[in-house]
């Protein structure tokens, strides 16, 4: 048989490898940095987070502070969603678009002040998405956005997830802050975490409650530590994915790129067409309008066997009417489950498919994205 | 470290046999078994079906990749592993014992001799 795995070398390392290695994690390239695919395993990982608490090392994602006077007014132009609506001490999830209504990034916008903001945005888009971000810094568009300063603090900070049904009790614990429980989702609040000031974002990428912590860089290993011995199990980015897939969460360069708009990825709830206008919004518009030609849907197998990126959809008469964008075997269901574009009227729940596997054809449902979990039997 | 038993031969492709008699029992190796990760699904073919030195005789797949496995040896394949073919981790907690996959009647034993010893699998590139 063929036999993946080579030698990683030059590749970043967050501020956590070091603690990785120790545990013996299978490491991996990912985006150019060296990260855990899994310590024990994804299918135990991905269910101790599902059944009790899990912790990811998301630091290789980029975190960047937007600030200034024109910042609302920069960030309204840059991004889909409305920051407008966001108090301090809020977030939202957002999309960079480019001018063809395309996707450049899945970002989350962090409202710190009124006028000053953080944005996280996907490691493999880092250097894409801050080029693009300054480009736009006094571009002449004819709007002012020359006060506007763009300071990356990726290096100087790391990244901490921490999720699962009993993720906000340990971390509560741990602080000794009952009160970050009373954060609803996508509220943040800042506190102290290992004897460093942290910022707790009650957000995530698993469809489980907890926190994303964000740590100086140097405290990350004790806080790492203090979750660990509170009962977090370390989880690796193959879990992440996993569990993604199941809450039916878009990956950029899977589900959204820049050839893939809002729409057809059922990411509208991520803009506000009422904006007066951002990068995009016309395209986006004009789709809405007419309709999208393809839709985002999940897919559902009794097989064991995967539906991995660019199989064919097969309607049961054998047309061809979509492809799948990801798909992995469920460590929570126990059979196979995936997300693909689907053409117009084949987009139905209930619809019953083939995928091309190969040299076979496995029958798949139709099911929305966000009810993988919920309407498999 | 990954196991590699002295008692049987191996295939450059990370298959290992144990003969007995005419019958060659047939698995993938420790370092095939690690380097897939957990095993989700496993398809072969049929018993009664004569594979070539090489062919393909089934697929297996993990959570991260889909490899081909090809038979070390040519022959008609006479039995499947049920056991596996309802708990597929087997094959990572006991990949040369009952994890084993397919036993072939063996056409030609000359074909013995092309497989690597322990010693020589363990020397290959991985």
């Amino acid at each position: 048989m063929s036999a993946p795995m080579g030698n990683a070398s030059e590749l970043r390392q967050t501020p956590l490898n070091a603690v990785h290695r120790a545990s013996g994690a299978r490491l991996v390239d990912f985006a150019g940095w060296e990260m855990p695919v899994f310590y024990t395993g994804i299918l135990d990982e991905s269910r101790a987070v599902r059944t009790s608490v899990g912790l990811f090392d998301v630091s290789h994602m980029g975190r960047i502070w937007i600030a200034g006077k024109d910042a609302v007014a920069y960030l309204q132009r840059l991004t889909s969603n409305d920051v407008e609506a966001l108090k301090p001490s809020e977030a939202q999830y957002s999309l960079l678009m480019n001018p063809s209504g395309g996707i450049i990034d899945d970002i989350i916008v962090y409202r710190e002040t009124d006028s000053s903001f953080m944005v996280v945005i996907n490691a493999g888009n880092a250097a894409k998405d801050i080029a693009w971000m300054r480009s736009h810094i006094a571009d002449g568009s004819g709007s002012d956005l020359s006060e506007v300063t763009l300071e990356d603090r990726s290096e100087q900070t790391a990244m901490i997830a921490v999720q699962g049904p009993l993720a906000p009790e340990l971390v509560a614990k741990i602080t000794d802050n009952p009160e970050l429980l009373e954060l609803g989702r996508f509220q943040y609040a800042k506190g102290a975490i290992a004897g460093a000031e942290a910022i707790f974002c009650r957000t995530g990428y698993t469809g489980e409650d907890g926190f994303e912590l964000i740590v100086p860089a140097e405290n990350a290993v004790a806080t790492w530590t203090l979750l660990v011995e509170g009962g977090a199990v370390a989880c690796g980015l193959g879990a992440r994915d996993a569990l993604r897939i199941e809450a039916g969460y878009p990956l950029y360069g899977h589900e959204i790129d820049d050839t893939t708009t809002p729409v057809e990825a059922g990411l509208m709830w991520a803009t506000s067409l009422e904006k007066s206008d951002f990068i995009g919004k016309a395209h986006v518009v004009e789709v809405k309008r007419s309709g999208p030609k393809r839709k985002l849907m999940g897919l559902v197998l009794k097989d064991r066997i995967i539906p991995r990126q660019g199989y064919t959809i097969y309607a049961s008469d054998g047309v061809e009417i979509g492809s799948i964008t990801s798909g992995i075997f469920s460590p929570t269901l126990n059979h196979s489950i995936a997300l693909g574009y689907v053409s117009g009227s084949y987009a139905k729940r209930g619809g019953a498919v083939l995928i091309g596997i190969r040299d076979k054809q496995i029958p798949a449902t139709i099911v929305p994205k966000k009810s993988l979990l919920t309407l498999s039997e | 470290m990954a196991v590699v038993p002295d008692n049987l031969k191996y295939a450059a492709t990370h298959e290992w046999v144990a003969m007995d008699g005419d019958i060659a029992t047939v698995g993938i190796t420790d370092h095939a078994q690690e380097a897939l990760g957990e095993i989700v699904y496993l398809d072969l073919k049929g018993s009664g079906t004569h594979v070539g030195h090489n062919d393909k005789f089934g697929e297996i797949e993990s959570v991260k990749a889909v490899s081909e496995l090809y038979a070390p040896v040519s022959g008609e394949i006479v039995e499947l592993n049920t056991e596996v073919r309802d708990d597929q981790s087997l094959i990572n907690s006991s990949p040369f014992e009952r994890g084993w996959l397919i036993k072939i009647r063996i056409a030609n034993s000359e074909e013995l001799s092309q497989l690597l010893s322990a010693e020589d699998y363990s020397n290959l590139e991985h």
